[in-house]
């Protein structure tokens, strides 16, 4: 089996950046320790990575759909569009993702959900599918954004609600709930982990923050897109927002959150307090609507036509946000950014850069895209890391992160230019 | 001997470094005839490795026909523990350079039979026509490798029981957990270093002053097992000026009138017959 070797570049690599090489075999990162003091073998190709950054690949865990592709829409051909957006969501560095399903009606779900199936990523056919985010339709009118009203369902007898309304599980990894919605708490939520394990997500919901604990505490772990579709911080009922401090958590549980960081979605300075309050539970997603990818103009989305104009995606004829156009890699450039403007306002001097500032925040910032949605999943040993034994998905990037090139099991899967395909970057052997 | 004076650590980590550049290239390795050569581990050898690779990097140096033994290891230490020497040579030189990993020998402190892995180390450094250079440090105590005083002077490859003050010295890489501490290790003997060609021994610091003191103007005694090198026809030792405090003014005077002598031992153009001389 060969065994490639990427030098010349900096890793991310146990929440730092290092100079070392990258060692793939077999659609795997490996320890090249162990080949030199076991194996006694050298690498069979190089590449110069001209003295990049290599991260792992980023994984989006809630994208409606992208290039054109509407993931909640019954009608066009499904398994293909899945493949299509997998393909060219590498030209934004997302090597894993979750399909995401807004709230739809029972027909659509049992048309849709056999079909989207996970899918292992290749450089042939793209990203990783994970599995399906269902988002809805067991959700609190009041803060359903642009869910349409005539889908939401509460579920007055348990689980058995969810599975007449969805059908099957097998090929779902996240759900999105109101946990305030009867039953769910005692009895729902429970059954959703442990019966079919899946992970189960609270958002688009009124609940407070007493809500809130009980639905972590009966084993949810993620919040939806934190800050919108639920009430906004109050000082004296923290709502959703306060479980990211509440003190009635058991220490070893870790809540994650989703955050668009489009720069329309969530304010820099909201961004900075979350991430200032809890940085370990910091889940960059998209949240991403079909007119991702494509330029200004009118699409479809679920049941609705969406509005895009100038990076803003609105439901036609209103001014209701639903979704953003910002790619993952620009939510990550997003985050950085916010986060340094914080720096910036502190000091109140002009910004100097010196060596160590040039790579402030890029850890964060793409953790946030990486290991921490990973995490979410539970599946942070293969997905996420550049850790020996991981699968070999990562990106290039430059020092602004520009994605320069996407690399999926080993092998890559887009470059930016002709400057970065694999062949250019070989190092010839000498002699 | 030869004793090599120079300013500070950074001094004489280059010095060696291009001694050990030189003596490989003079020697032109190739598929039939290796260059072997014997290393080291520990804090003083690390500037040097760091030389090293940085000419490997420039090209101006490679390891394609060296063959290395290293002199010791930790008995029962995992192979991949921080703090094994695999780990530290891995790290600190084998990655950054160009050598073929069958040509690499660090003895394993994991072998279910440590006598017969000793021997065959020993085996392996007949086969591969004996060690042409083998590069060394010392002890606060005058220990070479893991021979602590007392050690027999022509001792082979085997298994040494650490010394408490050793023991004690290492914790510092282990939590500073005494109980974490590898209490044995495989080593080279005095004797496998007496029959390399030549002996490089490198001394930096205050701390091995009285060592070095001992090493070269007492007696043989293997209470300073690096004394044993005085019998040595080809012993190399490069010091920093700290190392030399405790040395008579008479023995650096002499040796630091010989620099220029030295220096050629890096620079000159293949000058083989000097080797031979000032020993």
């Amino acid at each position: 089996m060969t065994i490639y070797r990427f030098r010349n570049c900096t890793l991310m690599r146990n929440h730092a950046l290092i100079i070392d090489d990258l060692w793939i075999r077999h659609g795997k990162i490996i320890d090249p320790e162990k080949i030199f003091f076991d194996e006694k073998i050298q690498a069979n190709i190089e590449y110069d990575c001209q003295g990049v950054l290599i991260a792992p690949g980023y994984i989006d865990l809630q994208i409606n759909g992208a290039f054109g592709h509407d993931f909640s829409s019954p009608n066009e051909v499904n398994e293909n569009i899945l493949i299509d957006v997998a393909r060219k969501l590498t030209s934004h560095g997302v090597t894993a993702f979750l399909p995401t399903i807004v709230s739809s009606s029972i027909d659509t779900y049992k048309i849709l959900l056999p079909k989207y199936k996970r899918q292992v990523g290749s450089a042939k056919d793209g990203a990783t599918i994970l599995g399906i985010h269902i988002e809805g339709p067991f959700l609190n009118e009041d803060k359903r954004g642009a869910h349409r009203t005539d889908f939401l369902r509460e579920s007055p007898h348990g689980i058995e609600d969810l599975l007449s309304c969805y059908g099957s599980f097998d090929n779902v990894s996240i759900v999105t709930i109101a946990p305030e919605i009867p039953n769910m708490i005692e009895n729902v939520i429970p059954i959703l982990i442990e019966k079919y394990g899946l992970i189960v997500s609270i958002g688009h919901s009124m609940a407070s923050l007493d809500i809130g604990e009980r639905a972590i505490c009966s084993g949810a772990r993620f919040i939806t897109h934190l800050f919108n579709a639920m009430l906004p911080f109050h000082h004296r009922d923290p709502g959703l927002v306060g479980l990211l401090t509440s003190h009635r958590l058991p220490a070893t549980i870790v809540i994650h959150y989703g955050l668009i960081v489009d720069g329309i979605h969530t304010h820099s300075a909201a961004v900075r307090l979350a991430h200032r309050v809890h940085p370990q539970g910091l889940v960059l997603v998209t949240d991403a609507v079909p007119a991702l990818g494509l330029p200004d103009g009118i699409y479809r989305m679920g049941a609705d036509e969406i509005v895009v104009e100038k990076k803003r995606a609105t439901i036609a004829g209103t001014q209701t946000l639903c979704g953003s156009i910002a790619s993952l890699a620009e939510c990550v450039q997003n985050m950085r950014q916010a986060l340094l403007d914080g720096e910036i306002n502190k000091s109140n001097e002009k910004k100097i850069f010196d060596d160590k500032d040039k790579n402030k925040f890029i850890v964060e910032s793409i953790e946030a895209a990486t290991v921490h949605p990973a995490s979410v999943l539970h599946i942070e040993n293969q997905k996420g890391t550049l850790s020996f034994g991981a699968d070999a998905d990562f990106i290039l990037l430059d020092d602004k992160l520009n994605v320069l090139s996407t690399f999926i099991a080993g092998e890559q899967a887009w470059a930016v230019n002709d400057k970065w395909l694999i062949n250019n970057l070989h190092i010839k052997s000498y002699q | 001997m030869r004793l090599v004076i120079t300013k500070d650590y950074d001094e004489m980590t280059e010095w060696s470094a291009r001694y050990i550049k030189k003596r490989i290239i003079d020697f032109k390795p190739g598929p039939n005839h290796y260059f072997v050569l014997g290393l080291p581990t520990g804090s003083t050898p690390l500037g040097i490795y760091k030389k090293l690779v940085k000419f490997v990097k420039t090209k101006e140096l490679s390891f394609k026909y060296v063959i290395t033994f290293n002199m010791d290891e930790y008995v029962g230490l995992p192979r991949d523990h921080p703090e094994s020497y695999h780990s530290y040579m891995w790290n600190n030189f084998f990655k950054h350079i160009d050598i073929e990993p069958n040509n690499v020998h660090i003895l394993d402190g994991n072998a279910t039979d440590l006598v017969h892995e000793c021997n065959e180390f020993e085996r392996a450094i007949k086969e591969s026509g004996g060690i042409e250079l083998f590069v060394g440090g010392i002890g606060p105590d005058g220990h070479i490798a893991f021979n602590e005083p007392g050690s027999s002077l022509v001792s082979r490859t085997r298994v040494k029981t650490l010394a408490q003050d050793t023991i004690i010295a290492n914790a510092r890489f282990f939590d500073n957990d005494i109980t974490k501490v590898p209490t044995s290790a495989l080593t080279v003997g005095v004797g496998t270093v007496m029959d390399a060609r030549e002996v490089l021994i490198l001394i930096s610091g205050t701390s091995k002053a009285y060592a070095l003191h001992m090493a070269i103007e007492e007696g043989v005694n293997h209470m300073w097992t690096v004394s044993a090198f005085q019998n040595h026809s080809r012993f190399l030792c490069v010091c920093d000026e700290d190392a030399t405090m405790e040395l008579k003014v008479k023995t650096v005077r002499y040796f630091k009138g010989l620099m220029s002598v030295h220096s050629q031992l890096i620079n000159g153009n293949d000058h083989s017959s000097l080797l031979h001389t000032e020993n």
